[in-house]
């Protein structure tokens, strides 16, 4: 097995989804595993993609792949692939990686199985993992042909450094295809977050509609104070302007994995259960006993968060002395 | 100008895999994916009062007329079925290229889809349409406008927005942000039934039938099974103590 992991990175930061994806490609087996890092400016993050269990980095490094955009990187990957004959390419899911898998999908007449959460031999055979309507079903899904594309749901792998030495870098020299030249990005505005970061906080405290007002907001602050955690937010509530955009967890905005999620006043719907599903312990707190988040909390109350919360900022508080 | 929106047609209600074959159950009642209904207002604003004519195409069994004539109904002009037995179980690879196929024949400015399909989750078909027809792509549109011959796009990223310019031809996936789809009005619904309506076979776009359906596909299901169950949920209904309840689960579970 020749397996190819493509590695994003935003900024001089590689992202942890496909570090988890790496880590999780150097323990599936015999085979060799590269990382393929595309942009201008990313030689210089080769070396810490190889501590993630990449033995090669290639490295497509020039100004015209800079853009955050999917078609440029589909000529990458499909030199990379053909070249080096690997059978096998991974991507973690995020807004740019998932139009590249597809692209790429087209563009070799490979299978693209995407949404998984787990990859397994299975008798000698390569089986995916995919969780499907709303996850109530796990369905075992293959490959009739070589190369495998798989897409996995962020945060289904932890990111575990292996403590490989020094990578092979080898250099990729790109010539884009037309239709790859045509997109071009003509300003980015980039919301940087204050506070601690939703993505690497261990306990996240969510606020929904349900909370009543932008004001209220406040509740869930003061409970992320207790629990030492970051607060965050459903995407309707980011659109009515009641908390920033990279507050967002969900489809559109950030994917979290952390060891505790309270969800104050949020139905739990597909758009944001998809950020925040393969959280280790889901607590949620909503007065309507049929929202779906219930379904997959692991612990569920049905009540006003507005008398339930402050009582357990107090509890809290004592616990720890305050 | 003239715009292809791609739509789906997909089961009502809580969908279900027939255990059978593996596939998704469509012998029910089915309607209109809800966020290419995003796709279908974005183009109808992007024609106005124009002469821009909008095309509504899909990929599916016969009663995937219902959700065209839906579009329809919603102000879109004509619509396209590409309906056939052997287009089942087809799988990116293969509907990618069965609705280049398809679109080549209208060769439209420019191609519109939802953000998602909320039966599969699938939620990267533009790209590899877009891959076949050799133009450029953006998704997770926010905000879209067309001014002569260029494309901008506001795209909503995990970071932020990024504005995108490209050059008509091209094809965008627009997200369910954008807007507010319009409900078809009475007279709408009364005039769809008159408007230009087609079904194609692959034999018309000139697809063999080993390159479509399960034959054509390059991906498969081996097995269904059940997903591992959050052990030992529990849903309690506030009685006053439930404060006491969640800081003794999360003593329990060692989280404070």
């Amino acid at each position: 097995m020749a397996t190819l992991v493509f590695v994003e990175h935003h900024g001089s930061e590689l992202q942890k989804g496909s570090l988890g994806v790496l880590s999780k490609a150097a323990t599936l087996g015999d085979g060799d595993v590269a990382a393929v890092l595309v942009g201008a400016g990313v030689r210089s993050l080769a070396a810490e993609a190889a501590t993630y269990g990449a033995a090669k980095v290639y490295v497509a490094d020039d100004a015209s792949l800079d853009p955050p955009l999917p078609q440029t990187r589909v000529d990458v990957l499909a030199k990379v692939v053909r070249d080096g004959g690997y059978d096998t390419v991974l991507f973690a899911n995020s807004v740019l990686a998932a139009d590249i898998a597809a692209g790429l999908a087209a563009r070799l007449d490979a299978g693209l199985n995407w949404d998984l959460i787990d990859l397994v031999q299975q008798d000698g055979k390569l089986v995916g993992k995919r969780p499907a309507l709303q996850d109530s079903v796990l369905v075992d899904v293959g490959w009739r042909s070589e190369p495998r594309l798989a897409l996995f749901r962020a945060g289904s792998f932890d990111a575990a450094p292996t403590g490989g030495g020094a990578p092979q870098v080898e250099d990729v020299a790109v010539e884009l295809e037309e239709h790859s030249r045509g997109a071009k990005v003509v300003d980015q505005q980039l919301e940087e977050s204050s506070g601690p970061s939703i993505e690497d906080a261990d306990v996240i405290v969510a606020g929904g509609r349900g909370l009543g007002s932008p004001d209220k907001f406040t509740l869930a602050e003061e409970l992320a104070r207790s629990l030492g955690g970051a607060v965050g937010a459903t995407r309707a509530v980011v659109d009515a302007g009641w908390y920033p955009y990279p507050a967002q967890i969900g489809q559109t905005g950030k994917t979290v994995s952390p060891k505790l999620y309270v969800a104050l006043g949020i139905s739990g719907a597909i758009q944001h259960k998809v950020g925040m599903q393969s959280s280790n312990v889901i607590v949620a707190i909503n007065k309507d006993g049929n929202a779906p988040i219930f379904e997959f909390s692991d612990l569920g109350v049905v009540g006003d968060l507005h008398e339930i919360v402050p009582k357990l900022i107090e509890l809290l508080n004592q616990r720890k002395g305050v | 100008m003239k715009i292809a929106v791609c739509v789906k047609h997909v089961p009502e209600g809580s969908a279900r895999l027939d255990a059978g074959s593996k596939r998704l159950d469509r012998s029910g009642e089915g309607a209109l994916n809800h966020f290419d209904a995003n796709a279908v207002e974005e183009a109808l604003r992007l024609k106005g009062d124009s002469d821009t004519e909008v095309v509504v195409v899909s990929m599916g069994p016969e009663k995937a007329a219902d959700s065209l004539r839906k579009a329809l109904a919603m102000g879109a002009d004509r619509a396209v079925l590409v309906s056939d037995d052997a287009l089942a179980g087809s799988d990116l690879v293969a509907t990618s290229r069965v609705l280049a196929k398809a679109l080549e024949r209208e060769g439209p400015d420019l191609v519109l889809f939802g953000q998602q399909a909320s039966d599969g989750d699938g939620a990267v078909l533009w790209a590899a349409v877009a891959e076949r027809l050799r133009r450029p792509v953006v998704s997770q549109a926010a905000e879209l406008s067309v001014d002569g011959s260029t494309v901008h796009v506001k795209r909503q990223t995990e970071f932020g927005y990024d504005v995108i310019e490209t050059a008509l031809p091209a094809v965008v996936a627009v997200s369910d942000a954008i807007n507010e789809p319009r409900y078809p009005s009475l007279k709408g619904i009364m005039g769809a039934k008159k408007k230009p309506s087609e079904t194609v076979s692959l034999a018309d776009l000139g697809i063999d039938a080993g390159d479509a359906g399960e034959a054509g596909s390059k991906t498969e299901v081996l097995a269904l099974g059940s997903p591992p169950a959050r052990a030992d949920a529990r849903k309690i209904e506030d009685d006053g103590n439930a404060a006491q309840v969640i800081v003794d689960f999360l003593v329990e579970k060692r989280l404070v």
